[in-house]
């Protein structure tokens, strides 16, 4: 076996598989730990208790728990890509292979070059992000900052992206429980019994909680096989859902909880196909805690060195993994229950060295286990801990009375009392409430639907536990309907639970409460000297409960010294907020498959395969791939492409895809009348069978969207929006049907997804389109005039809607079929404009031509404009109500002088103009006060030969044939332009008409 | 949270889109510009049950009045826009 023995490993006991041995590196050194163990499991059965190097100070660390509360032992796991920063050896379980290095050290654990920052102490006491801001800021940004990002830190990101992939998912239940411990379990049961749909969620891979470690008797029985017996019963019941590796971590509104599961964790890589973690959102009827307690810390000079852990977490490595912390340890507590520690440590053969008790008096049981065993117990407290990166060495003790003794042992378990466990109870911004039997805060009430059970409401003994957990795992499933006769609760005995309340321990020598963020009971106190008494304050002055283990070993013993500083109670003192997650989720886990190319959907338009054949560059407009343009072999840039494409156009036929348009059908009898009160101009005077270019305002009396809507039939409308305003568009109008103008007969249904439609524009046009609709139709000027719009049968039956529509100036058709036929209309065009020179045409000769023509798009409906801003104030009814109407006569929005659409063209015909420049008066200096506008769209204009361009200027209308500058300091230019015409092409309209 | 939309059913927050204030009403054509702009802009900063547009965008499309409890997020009741649904041709 590689890797030598597990030399702080026992022969017998333990939930690990002797026969599955696992290699791991730890530093690149080879070790050997179990099935079953965890990495810091597998660590202390290896001897190993320098596991990290603290946050500012760099000085040792070793494991302190065996939960999720961990503070200390932060590795990273695994390396290149899948290399994971900061994680909880105390969770993380070991597998065959693993790779972990420690953090934040240099150049290595044993010798970290930075642990000189101890001398440095005092520049890193509270407060000193804030005091050192007050310095000069180049010497902080020079010297301080890169000093403090080398020195302080935690694991390193990969730095590259995560190869695996992560799930987000939903579930349901009437019943959902946190935690598997005795009262989760009980509740399960209780629910179960009843009927209830059940999910459990236990965050360790084993189910059990406290029961693995501590064990007990239940129904008279071992808890081994209670756990069992129960677990056998719930797996036969069929709505039982009981998922491992599994946290619940947030609570939100309506029953709705968050649950991380650790899927594949455990091993190496996920297997193929499968998810490293899947985020759940959780929706219960009934929620309840029980999540269990945390041991808390007594702060005391040295209380960091490795080989000083919580009572609870030493007596875990022994009992559940058989693993020994240390040969000799001694006992530091205030409580009953620490000397379980002292029982499970004995039972495994290890030496006590003395139990130091802070209580006043120390049960008859004890003081004979204390002789029988030949241990002494001393009535006082620990004051310091002599020892170092080996671990712990000797203990100094204050004897009640004043004397001192000392210890000699290589581990201290330490025990402060229990913390409920109230995050979750807590995140609808509910203070715990304190109890002074247990030292301690409860939840005090909880979110709706949700009730905290066992030692997670302060109920520490295992009867008491089991009582709770089945009664509210009853009521619960009642709540939720479920009836069922849930049977005989279990039943077992409550251990005795005595303390006297003690936090802090007076000495010399750093004496840590946040042992991640690396704050001192000093700190705590220069807090209070300084102002910063409100726990609120101390928080967020000393970082005290800010790290990833978010205080839970810290918080509590920081206001109580506080309270004890300031000369409150702790519960005056009170608690910070509580707030979720309760441990650190990935942003992978949040992001679920919605990343790269899955980022958001995608719309394809119907043409686009087909547009995919022919080569075409494709843009992203929102979730549309749309078609830019479509290069040719020996075409040099984007720009020859789209010139040809405009010419084609202009001088011949193209078509372009503009299904992407939102398409509205309107029917009812009140059709027309509910759109004269949307539309600025009025729509229930337009005939059958034709089309009007249609302008919306907001309420508040800027332009909205426009769009051309043609009359179909009497109670027939269809109505199309910009591609960006399609959705909200929709929205907006039913908003005005259903609760503005609910008595209108109206309906409204979107189509934009059931119509491809297609623009067919140039001279000739319609030789085109004669071949693809059916012979009888009349397409001739008189018989399908401008603006004219009706269905049509093409070749073959199709039925098709045909608007005689023109965008781009020229005379054109706009051409709906169904969306199944797209793509055989566009090869059809294809082969019936062949004789024609047909020329396929994208979003850029599209836009160039709307510049030509001086029609606005999304550059200038940008929801800062009016409509008379845009050149269409004359189009606003005056004989009728609209949306928009008031407001768009308030005082600012028709002031002579706002910026309004005009045309720009550089008086230098070679140069390019750009978008964004701004407009100044010429001789004038630019900057804010001379700003008269800025150009909003450029292209470059096969028809003029030269940039033109589009712009919002003020009082442009008045102003064409200035000469202004254009000053542009992003790319630091400065020209002459003149103002003009924004119709730089066939003003009069000529050609759209014939 | 979790709205019940009266024609869907029980469903989850993302399948709705908040408007906001449902109290105020459009003023008649002829209010005149101090009670649109009231309309318009002016918003009770309601700590309690408030009534308030939603729209159920992910699903039947409706205009959901519902009352919500600012504080606590609680709903206590959901009803349809007074023209949601079908038409109510000659009702
Ligand atoms: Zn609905």
């Amino acid at each position: 076996m590689v890797g030598g023995p597990q030399t702080h490993r026992l022969s017998n006991g333990g939930l690990i598989d002797r026969s599955a041995p696992l290699s791991f590196r730890f530093d690149g050194k080879t070790y050997v730990g179990f099935q079953g163990d965890t990495l810091a499991s597998a660590l202390v059965a290896n001897g190993v208790k320098l596991v990290g190097r603290s946050f500012k100070y760099h000085r040792p660390r070793g494991i302190l728990t065996a939960g999720s509360e961990e503070p200390n032992a932060l590795v990273e796991l695994r390396s290149g890509a899948r290399r994971e920063p900061n994680t909880k050896a105390t969770t993380a379980e070991l597998y065959e292979g693993l790779e972990v290095a420690s953090q934040n050290r240099w150049p290595s654990l044993r010798h970290d070059f930075m642990a000189v920052n101890q001398l440095f102490a005092p520049i890193f006491v509270a407060g000193f992000y804030y005091k050192t801001f007050m310095w000069p800021a180049k010497f902080w940004e020079a010297i301080y900052e890169p000093a403090i990002r080398r020195a302080a830190g935690l694991g390193r990101a990969a730095g590259v992206a995560d190869p695996d992939h992560y799930d987000k998912a939903w579930a349901h239940c009437d019943v959902l429980i946190a935690g598997s411990g005795p009262a989760g379990l009980a509740a399960a049961l209780a629910a179960g019994r009843s009927g209830a749909r059940i999910i459990l969620c236990e965050e360790d891979f084993a189910l059990g909680g406290r029961l693995l470690a501590d064990g007990g008797t239940i129904d008279g029985r071992p808890a081994a096989e209670w756990i069992s017996r129960t677990l056998a019963e719930l797996g036969s019941m069929p709505d039982v859902r009981i998922m491992t590796r599994t946290t619940l971590f947030g609570v939100y509104d309506g029953g709705t909880y968050g649950a991380i599961e650790r899927v594949n964790d455990h091993l190496p890589s996920p297997p193929e196909h499968q998810v490293r973690q899947r985020l759940w959102r959780i929706v219960a009827k009934r929620c309840v805690v029980a999540a269990g307690s945390i041991e808390r810390p007594i702060v005391f000079a040295g209380n960091d060195t490795p080989g000083v852990m919580m009572a609870s977490a030493m007596r875990t490595y022994v009992t559940r993994y058989a693993a020994t912390p240390g040969k000799r340890i001694a006992l530091f507590t205030n409580n009953e229950d620490g000397w379980r520690t002292v029982e499970a440590a004995l039972g495994a053969g290890l030496q006590v060295a003395a139990v130091i008790d802070a209580r006043p008096d120390v049960s008859p049981a004890h003081r004979s286990l204390a002789s029988k065993s030949g241990f002494t117990v001393l009535h006082g407290s620990v004051s310091s801990v002599e020892g170092g990166k080996d671990g712990v060495r000797k203990i100094a003790v204050l004897l009640t009375g004043g004397a001192r003794a000392e210890v000699e042992a290589d581990g201290l378990a330490v025990s402060g009392g229990w913390n409920p466990a109230v995050g979750l109870t807590s995140y609808h911004r509910g203070r715990p409430k304190w109890r002074d039997d247990i030292a301690a805060f409860v939840p005090d009430g909880a979110p709706p639907g949700m009730v905290a059970v066992g030692a997670a409401n302060g109920a520490f003994g295992l009867g008491a536990c089991l009582r709770e957990g089945f009664e509210a795992g009853a009521a619960a499933a009642s709540d939720a309907g479920r009836n069922g006769n849930a049977g005989a609760a279990p039943v077992a005995e409550d251990e005795a639970f005595s303390l006297t309340p003690l936090w802090r321990v007076a000495g010399k020598g750093k004496a840590f409460v946040d042992q991640q963020h690396d704050i001192t009971a000093s700190d705590v106190e220069l807090a209070q000297r300084e102002g910063f008494e409100s726990v609120e304050h101390l928080k967020r002055y000393t970082t005290l409960g800010m790290a990833t283990d978010q205080g839970k070993t810290s918080n509590i013993a920081g206001l109580a010294i506080m309270a004890a500083v300031s000369g409150k109670s702790i519960p005056e003192t009170g608690t910070t907020i509580y707030r979720p997650p309760y441990v650190p989720i990935a942003i992978g886990a949040f992001a679920g498959h919605h990343r790269d190319e899955a980022f958001h959907a995608t719309r394809l338009t119907p043409s686009h395969h087909w547009a995919a054949e022919q080569g075409a560059v494709f843009v992203d407009t929102g979730l549309w791939k749309r078609a830019q343009w479509y290069p040719r072999a020996g075409e040099k840039d984007w720009l020859e492409s789209v010139t040809r494409e405009v010419k084609s156009v202009r001088g011949g036929v193209g078509f372009c895809d503009v299904s992407t348009l939102g398409k509205i059908d309107v029917h009812g009898a009140d059709a027309g009348a509910f759109l004269d009160r949307v539309y600025i101009n009025t729509f229930s005077n337009l005939a059958v069978g034709k089309a009007r270019y249609g302008l919306m305002l907001r309420e508040d009396g800027l332009v909205y969207d426009d769009g051309t809507t043609s009359r179909l039939a009497e109670d027939h409308y269809f109505l199309t929006t910009t591609t960006a305003k399609a959705g909200p568009v929709m929205q907006h109008l039913e908003f005005c049907r259903q609760v503005l103008f609910p008595e209108l007969d109206v309906q409204l249904t979107s189509v934009s997804d059931q119509w491809a439609q297609f623009s067919i524009a140039g001279p000739k046009t319609r030789d085109v389109l004669k071949e693809i609709v059916d012979p009888a139709e009349d397409l001739s000027n008189e018989g399908f005039p401008f603006m004219g719009a009706r269905k049509v049968a093409l070749r073959g039956g199709i039925r098709a809607r045909l608007f005689r529509i023109s965008f781009s100036g020229e005379m054109a058709f706009e051409i709906s079929v169904p969306a199944r036929y797209g793509e055989a209309l566009v090869r059809n065009l294809m082969q019936a404009g062949k004789q024609f020179g047909v020329t396929p045409y994208g979003t850029e000769a599209l836009g160039v031509m709307r510049v030509e023509k001086g029609h606005v798009a999304g550059p200038e409906l940008n929801g800062t404009t009016t409509a008379s801003d845009l050149g269409l104030g004359k189009m606003m009814s005056t004989k009728k109500d609209f949306i928009g109407r008031v407001m768009a006569g308030r005082e600012a929005l028709i002031a002579p002088d706002r910026q309004v659409v005009v045309g720009i063209k550089p008086t230098d015909k070679v140069r390019r103009l750009r978008s964004g420049a701004h407009i100044i008066p010429k001789g004038q200096t630019p900057g804010p006060d001379n700003d008269q506008g800025y150009v909003t769209s450029v292209c470059f204009s096969p028809t003029l030969d030269q940039w033109i361009g589009l712009g919002l200027v003020e009082r442009g209308r008045e102003r064409i044939g200035e000469i202004v500058r254009a000053h542009d300091p992003l790319r630091g230019e400065e020209y002459d332009v003149e103002l003009c015409n924004p119709v730089f092409y066939d003003p009069d309209g000529g050609r759209q008409r014939g | 949270m979790r709205i019940v939309c009266p024609f869907c059913g029980e469903r989850e927050l993302g399948e709705f889109t908040y408007l906001g204030d449902a109290k105020p009403a459009r003023p008649a054509a002829d209010a005149g510009e101090d009670a649109v702009f009231d309309y318009v802009y002016l918003r009770d900063n309601v700590a309690g049950a408030m009534s308030e547009h939603w729209y159920h965008s992910g699903g039947c499309r409706a205009w959901l009045k519902v009352t919500r409890n600012t504080l606590t997020h609680e709903i206590s009741a959901v009803e349809p826009a007074a023209g949601a649904g079908a038409a109510k041709v000659g009702a």
